[in-house]
């Protein structure tokens, strides 16, 4: 038992890097949902259940663009189609846990915890106990940042607002960086770029992005196999 | 709160768990095709590309590649601190400095 709870608390130590990325984009999706016309309640709801910065975000970026809610609902799924990966790849630390923990480690997974996650829970006894504290951290840390900036909406100078508007491209070119790791990702990014360019003016709403992302990796794939 | 916020956050709710649950649930006893997780591989960059490049080339509905477009020119920096750095955090740092810088010259 004395080991399990020190699994916990040496998981909510290793969060601390994750809550400090957490900090700004959840005050920055804060301020911009409550702009985009959500109130706190409905902004610090999103956190609370969708738990997922980027589709966050993004769906903040379409509701104020005028966007219906069905082409949120299927970015957000597309958006968030890569936990598919980081999920599989969580099951081989997760073999002997029980099926009633797994929905709870499973709503925990995001970019930050599975990259935290996959390189410290290898050595840990109580690797349940481990992530629920990694990700318990975290998820609080994400709640309490989008709560500050919904608060902080109605007060932020224009400085801020002209910074804030790039947090979002921004922060898609971090994470896109990272994601490159072969030369043929470099190509399905460019290929997906434009033909993006190309359906925002061909389709209404989102849906280039959509249309562009299965197109440019199927190409991937076939690229891949043709070779 | 409007039922149509309701809506949206309970569907985002479904649509982002289902992906983060079923392979850590069923895993065990499916395996995903190769080709599929060839495919899936390529999601994640593919659609920060689709929602990069309009955010950055395309200003007030045009397509904008000059260096009027301060939005491309925030960008190049960011790309650079991203690819030396590998860090979120510091990337969204700069890419908000430069925007601002950009703005007010």
């Amino acid at each position: 038992m004395e080991e399990k709870y020190q699994d916990f608390f040496t998981g909510v130590k290793d969060s601390s890097p994750i809550i400090m990325g957490y900090i700004p984009i959840g005050i920055a999706y804060g301020i911009l949902a409550t702009k985009s016309g959500l109130g706190i309640l409905e902004t610090v709801s999103m956190s609370i259940f969708v738990f997922a910065g980027s589709s966050q975000l993004i769906s903040i970026d379409m509701l104020a663009r005028g966007s219906a809610i069905i082409p949120i609902i299927m970015m957000t799924f597309l958006v968030n189609l890569r936990h598919l990966l980081m999920s599989a790849s969580f099951s081989l630390h997760f073999k002997g846990t029980g099926h009633k923990v797994m929905p709870f480690l499973s709503f925990l997974i995001t970019d930050e915890s599975f990259a935290v996650g996959n390189v410290k829970i290898k050595d840990k006894e109580y690797r349940a106990s481990f992530f629920l504290g990694l990700g318990l951290s975290a998820y609080l840390g994400w709640v309490i940042s989008s709560w500050i900036g919904a608060s902080l909406g109605e007060i932020i100078s224009d400085a801020g607002e002209y910074g804030l508007t790039f947090v979002l491209p921004a922060m898609f070119i971090a994470l896109l960086v990272l994601q490159i790791q072969r030369r043929l990702d470099i190509l399905v990014a460019v290929i997906s770029g434009l033909f993006s360019l190309l359906f925002v003016y061909l389709l209404p709403g989102n849906w280039n992005v959509i249309l562009a992302t299965v197109i440019a990796a199927t190409l991937g794939v076939v690229i891949e196999r043709w070779r | 709160m409007e039922m149509k916020y309701v809506l949206m956050i309970l569907g985002m709710t479904l649509v982002t768990f289902i992906p983060r649950y079923l392979p850590l649930a069923v895993l065990s006893k499916m395996e995903i095709p190769e080709v599929v997780i060839e495919w899936l591989k390529y999601i994640p960059a593919a659609i920060l590309a689709a929602l990069l490049a309009p955010g950055i080339l395309i200003i007030d509905g045009r397509l904008m590649i000059t260096p009027q477009n301060t939005y491309l020119l925030a960008a190049l920096p960011t790309f650079l601190i991203a690819i030396y750095k590998r860090n979120i955090f510091l990337t969204v740092i700069v890419g908000m400095v430069m925007i601002i810088i950009l703005n007010f010259i």
